[in-house]
């Protein structure tokens, strides 16, 4: 069980020694006498990193918060494709926890949460016991389903999905660079949703770039099992034809199975030998989310209350970012999720006081995607949340794409990457 | 806490006078859909606008080119059209008011 007393110990500790949080110090002597209010984040990505820095600043530190993270560092799933393109290092995407600790005095717990009781307000971990809290956070993200495409389980380390950075984007990288001149690097997109909609076709264009450079009579093959380019389609097309016959996309190419020996991908009417085989299995919400008895949607995405983002019939327990059944037109994205945690956090100290969630959330998203090394591609959309509806529904006339793929909005992708990750890091 | 919010609300009502039932941080939290590119209450770390501390009204005269199309824009042309005339006034206000 967590201890309060220390735990405020050390967060009182913290912010002295950094001045972070003026008026934190004296919060916590004045509050001592009566409850504080605990949540608990499980998950330090997009989502849950930003709701643990978000409930300590706007909360100005009168509320404890435990984040439950199984990695010991931050890695960025936008910006990974760029390091399996061979442009940027794995370092250049991998951040510390230590600034939630230090300087916004968050407890940061490195371990995996296994289960929760919404009734005793519990949440167990693997290693650290069961942990209390007033309010839990959810922000699982994903988790793979190798098992629905055949000969794939337990193959990630031949067969890589490098859908959640870290470790598979190295490795990823690494059989690129092993491959030959004149190899096959054939990829595999599952049908949608499925997280980061431009995502593979972004990864796609950056193999291409790497080797058209370094392998030239190399190929990069899409397999998608959708029917046609699910984001930025115009555009992603305009840069496909870029890379001439160096890559080939083909929709309708559902995965059967994979053989890892030979790295062979049935599909319904043809077999291809790859020499790197890259394939994103069908997903749904993380673990946590999925096994625990939240309301799932298609038996894989969460349903939310969209003021508060809580579980549909499970008040004080809220889930955040790709593990939701998105309302219409949100995509599964870190800037998504990001802006869930804000709306999150926002109701959670509302509902802590004794207030009503804000009834007019806004939440707005910006992917960019890299065609090349240099030139970027966007879209983007609002969303205002629709009392009728009950959810929030993109803007008519407000969003959209990049009138053509530019270096300008390359520079913009990477300053967005840093402001981002200071804004749930730093 | 309440202290902070009480404060919050009179800062709002006192500037756009909205007296009718709106969230007490409602412009906080609108604010905070920026914070994504511009960081953290508006403080940039580069590559993107700081919206910290900048005048309200050179804020909203930015937003409005962007709508009109006479300032050029790869992406805030498509964003600003998002939000309503009352959410920018909130969110001009609410940046300018940041150290």
């Amino acid at each position: 069980m967590l201890n309060r007393r220390d735990f405020l110990k050390s967060a009182a500790v913290a912010a002295a020694g950094t001045g972070a949080l003026p008026g934190f110090i004296g919060h916590a002597m004045a509050t001592t006498t009566k409850a504080r209010h605990h949540v608990v984040i499980v998950g330090g990505g997009y989502g849950g990193a930003t709701a643990a820095k978000y409930l300590r600043m706007w909360g100005n530190g009168a509320v404890d918060v435990t984040l439950i993270e199984r990695n010991t560092t931050f890695v960025s799933c936008p910006i990974s494709n760029l390091v399996i393109g061979g442009v940027k290092r794995i370092e250049d995407i991998t951040i510390s926890y230590d600034n939630l600790k230090s300087k916004w005095g968050v407890k940061l717990i490195t371990d995996e949460a296994t289960a929760i009781d919404v009734d005793k307000k519990t949440v167990t971990t693997a290693k650290h016991g069961t942990i209390a809290w007033d309010r839990l956070v959810l922000s699982p993200g994903i988790d793979l389903l190798p098992g629905r495409i055949g000969g794939l389980e337990g193959k990630e380390d031949r067969i890589p999905h490098a859908w959640k950075a870290g470790p598979q984007t190295v490795l990823l990288r690494k059989q690129l660079e092993a491959m030959p001149d004149g190899g096959v690097f054939a990829m595999h997109i599952p049908r949608a949703p499925y997280r980061c909609p431009p995502g593979p076709y972004e990864r796609a264009c950056l193999v291409a770039n790497y080797l058209r450079e370094a392998k030239p009579k190399s190929k990069v093959l899409v397999l998608d099992a959708n029917g046609e380019i699910q984001s930025k389609k115009a555009l992603f097309t305009q840069a496909f034809e870029r890379y001439g016959a160096l890559l080939e996309y083909v929709p309708n190419s559902a995965l059967q199975s994979v053989d890892a020996d030979t790295l062979t991908a049935e599909l319904e009417f043809d077999s291809i030998k790859a020499d790197v085989l890259n394939v994103i299995p069908p997903m749904r919400a993380g673990n946590i989310a999925a096994t625990t008895g939240l309301p799932l949607i298609n038996d894989a995405w969460v349903d939310v209350d969209w003021l508060t983002l809580e579980a549909k019939g499970m008040p004080g327990v809220h889930v955040l970012g790709d593990a939701l059944f998105p309302a219409p037109a949100m995509p599964k994205s870190g800037h998504m999720a990001n802006q869930h945690a804000k709306v999150a956090a926002a109701a959670i100290l509302n509902l802590f006081e004794g207030l009503p969630p804000n009834p007019t959330p806004v939440v707005m998203n910006t992917c960019y995607s890299f065609v090349d090394a240099r030139n970027v591609i966007h879209v983007a959309s609002v969303h205002q949340f629709d009392s009728a509806k009950k959810q929030p529904m993109p803007v008519a006339g407000a969003g959209g794409v990049s009138a053509m793929a530019n270096d300008l909005e390359g520079k913009a992708a990477l300053a967005w990457a840093r402001n981002i990750w200071a804004d749930m890091l730093a | 806490m309440k202290l902070n919010i009480a404060i919050a609300a009179f800062g709002i009502a006192g500037l756009v006078g909205a007296a009718h039932a709106q969230d007490p941080n409602l412009a906080r939290n609108l604010a905070a859909t920026c914070a994504n590119c511009h960081g953290t209450n508006g403080k940039s770390l580069g590559g993107m606008e700081s919206l910290a501390g900048e005048p309200k009204e050179k804020l909203l005269q930015k937003l409005a080119d962007y709508r009109s199309g006479d300032k050029p824009a790869t992406i805030m042309h498509q964003i600003v059209v998002g939000y309503t005339d009352e959410q920018l006034d909130l969110i001009t206000t609410w940046f300018a008011a940041q150290k």
